[in-house]
């Protein structure tokens, strides 16, 4: 049974980190009808800049609380700059192109991102300082649930919220709400559909950044390819959930961490990729749109 | 004062002053300045952290690389100057053009191909200078012109499925797996031989494209990319996971290279040998693609890759011609799949990545989507290139995802565009006129 706790814990870890990701797909999917290729590699920056300067302040002797702040905050402030950017360059003025056109140049900004940090950084794996430090009061379900999951879990459900109230209530949300629902008329009423698309981005990447900080420091490493398969992954559960829904994405990420968790737990863990991008052929079969998505009738 | 050919540098000055002179240039120029300035200040705040910064986790140490700041400064600030300039003009010819009765012609080299004058000579140079390559240059270069033949081929194949029927597939390297797979496994039980194994590996290929093809069918453009990018990732993580099957991340060794009527070859002659059997292919390649592109078939995956419910309402039956992009573009992906594995002698999951996807399809874009003459000249830069430019060859990767970025915002139909048919009225005598050509 504790082993089965311990499976379900750690798909919920999974899960929420998935969820942070998911979201900018989701959010960004919702708005432009695009998929943000380039996402996961934001997410790899944001992991990639809390690891240098939590590195840095670490050697010059911070104290732990400083170095989490800080390097929470600069891995929000440049993976929401770079994804801020990527949409200047790459999809801006592709707005009106044919549908594949964003498409080639998002996969190719992915690529461009991975082999920037590759030529600027390293290609080895680097150790991730140990952001989150054991807490006393976990001792005795320690084999159970880390210190870490707790952390994320908890981080991620304040994020959440956060988000909820942020769309349901603020004048930013309420204008992206409009323009994921139709932009010419969100134009007509008066919104800048443009700097709403640059807020969404700049959200959405900011989240990405959150998620890249907690599995950076969950898991200990990085590498400058992780945002390929985390990116692939929380698209997976975007989908699942139905995209351009925001709970949905949410609720489609705890799945697909679970279903890994479970599936890696009691089957085998060699093919523990294979399950995601199988289930993501599936649910595109039988149900492209997703769990809590709308279907879309496409007009002429 | 030096002077060249009457032009005093005076000349050279006034002519700069009367570009600024001229308001409307001035204003332009001052504004793009301006903002290149604010670009390569974004950009050094933006790269800040990642190319300045270089940390020593394990010796706990930290460099500043002050320096990069400077490169990516200037770089920025170029790349900004010219991205604008371009705009610019293109803009300027946009308006031009529209001026103009009618759309713009084909370019310069589909116009040289399409006449015989030209023609027949160009393609017997070409042809000549193929056939006397090996002999020519070593059998290193050879080699090198093998791989970029091999490329051509596979460009070819991805360019039925992306450039014509316009189905952005990102997983088109699991055909080339199955291709090569099917070679070395066939050969590894059975003891097939290459002759034998390379139609079994293009067919094969083609059976797979169509079982990814029937699930995908329903799916539009962006969902159609990722679901093919997991098929990709899949065909690459079973072949290495599954020992039993495909001998995991080992890979399968000692794969005979193809034979000539049992004639025993030295390793050089085996490699002219190779190159000989690329130009056959990639001559058969052409042929039959452009065949296709010109059939009813090939007209009908335009019409989809246009508009997909205006083809449905025409009548053309969407799921199969879909299935048949697949299949024939996943067909050729197999047949270079049995030859790198004959070429190299040996396969394993790493040489099939989404990255070997990845530099297919900047081949097809560079090259202009839906153009034979365009993917091939694609093939050739990006393939041979990088070989000759080694200094730059660890940028290639960088360079590949510039370059989708960049042919995408300024030249979306690639280096020479594909010849897109159109009709234009000129007045009742012309019309007249063309039906007499005719």
């Amino acid at each position: 049974m504790d082993y089965f706790i311990e499976l379900f814990l750690s798909g919920l870890t999974r899960g929420s980190i998935y969820a942070l990701i998911a979201l900018g797909y989701t959010m960004v999917y919702g708005i432009i009808g695009l998929i943000n290729f380039a996402h996961g590699e934001i997410y790899m920056i944001g992991a990639f800049t809390s690891f240098i300067v939590a590195t840095v302040l670490s050697i010059y002797g911070f104290p732990l609380a400083a170095i989490v702040v800080v390097a929470g905050v600069a891995a929000a402030i440049w993976s929401s700059a770079y994804g801020y950017t990527v949409e200047k360059i790459a999809y801006k003025p592709l707005r009106h192109a044919p549908r594949l056109a964003p498409l080639i140049s998002a996969i190719g900004m992915s690529i461009l991102l991975q082999n920037y940090v590759l030529l600027a950084q390293t290609s080895d794996f680097l150790p991730f300082p140990a952001l989150i430090p054991e807490f006393a009061f976990m001792e005795p379900v320690a084999h159970i649930i880390g210190s870490s999951d707790l952390v994320i879990l908890l981080t991620t459900t304040v994020v959440m919220l956060a988000l909820t109230l942020l769309i349901k209530f603020t004048r930013i949300g309420k204008a992206m709400r409009a323009t994921a629902q139709d932009r010419t008329m969100a134009l007509l009423v008066g919104i800048n559909v443009d700097r709403v698309i640059s807020a969404t981005f700049i959200l959405g990447s900011a989240l990405a950044a959150i998620g890249g900080l907690l599995i950076a420091s969950h898991i200990g490493q990085i590498n400058f390819a992780i945002g390929f398969i985390a990116g692939i992954k929380a698209f997976t559960a975007a989908v699942l959930g139905g995209i351009g829904s925001i709970p949905g994405a949410v609720l489609g990420s705890l799945v697909l961490g679970l279903t890994e968790s479970f599936a890696t737990g009691y089957v085998s863990s060699d093919y523990e990729d294979v399950f995601a991008f199988s289930l993501l052929v599936l649910i595109l079969i039988f149900k492209p749109s997703g769990l809590l998505g709308k279907a879309e009738a496409k007009k002429v | 004062m030096i002077t060249v050919k009457g032009v005093t540098p005076i000349d050279g000055i006034s002519a700069f002053r009367r570009l600024f002179s001229c308001k409307k240039n001035k204003k332009i120029i001052c504004k793009a300045l301006k903002r290149s300035l604010l670009v390569s200040l974004w950009f050094v705040f933006l790269t800040f952290p990642i190319m300045v910064i270089k940390v020593n986790p394990v010796e706990r140490t930290v460099s500043w690389r002050w320096g990069n700041i400077f490169y990516v400064a200037i770089g920025s600030f170029v790349i900004s100057l010219l991205a604008k300039a371009w705009l610019v003009r293109k803009e300027r010819l946009a308006a031009r053009q529209q001026a103009a009765a009618c759309p713009a012609r084909d370019s310069i080299i589909h116009d040289l191909l399409q006449r015989p004058g030209y023609r027949y000579p160009l393609i017997i140079l070409f042809s000549g200078v193929a056939l006397v390559f090996p002999h020519l240059f070593s059998t290193y270069q050879a080699n090198i012109m093998t791989t970029a033949l091999m490329y051509i081929v596979l460009g070819l194949g991805l360019n039925i499925v992306v450039g014509v029927a316009g189905l952005l597939d990102l997983g088109y390297v699991a055909f080339y797996a199955i291709g090569a797979y099917s070679y070395a496994l066939l050969n590894l039980h059975f003891h097939l031989g290459f002759w034998a194994a390379l139609p079994i590996g293009g067919l094969l290929a083609a059976l797979f494209g169509v079982l990814l093809g029937f699930p995908v069918l329903r799916l539009r453009g962006d969902y159609l990319a990722i679901v093919t990018l997991g098929f990709g990732e899949i065909i690459r993580l079973i072949l290495e996971n599954w020992n039993a099957f495909s001998k995991g991340p080992s890979g399968i060794s000692n794969i005979p290279r193809p034979g000539f009527f049992g004639v025993e070859m030295s390793l050089d002659q085996a490699m002219i040998y190779m190159y000989y059997l690329m130009i056959g292919l990639v001559i058969l390649t052409i042929f039959v693609v452009n065949r296709l592109q010109h059939s009813r078939l090939g007209r009908a995956w335009l019409a989809l890759r246009e508009d997909e419910i205006a083809c449905q309402a025409m009548g053309i039956d969407k799921t199969r011609i879909k299935l048949t992009a697949f299949a024939l573009g996943a067909f050729w992906a197999g047949l270079i799949g049995v030859i790198f594995a004959a070429k190299t002698t040996f396969v394993n999951p790493a040489s099939f990545t989404f990255m070997e996807s990845a530099i297919i399809l900047a081949i097809v874009v560079l090259g202009g989507m839906g153009s034979i003459v365009g993917v091939i000249l694609g093939a050739l830069i990006l393939i041979l290139l990088p070989e000759y430019l080694r200094a730059l060859s660890e940028y290639r990767m960088l360079a590949f995802g510039a370059i989708l970025v960049a042919m995408m915002i300024f030249k979306p139909e690639g280096l020479i565009a594909g010849v897109r048919r159109t009709y234009c009225f000129q007045g009742r005598k012309n019309a007249a006129a063309l039906q007499d050509d005719e």
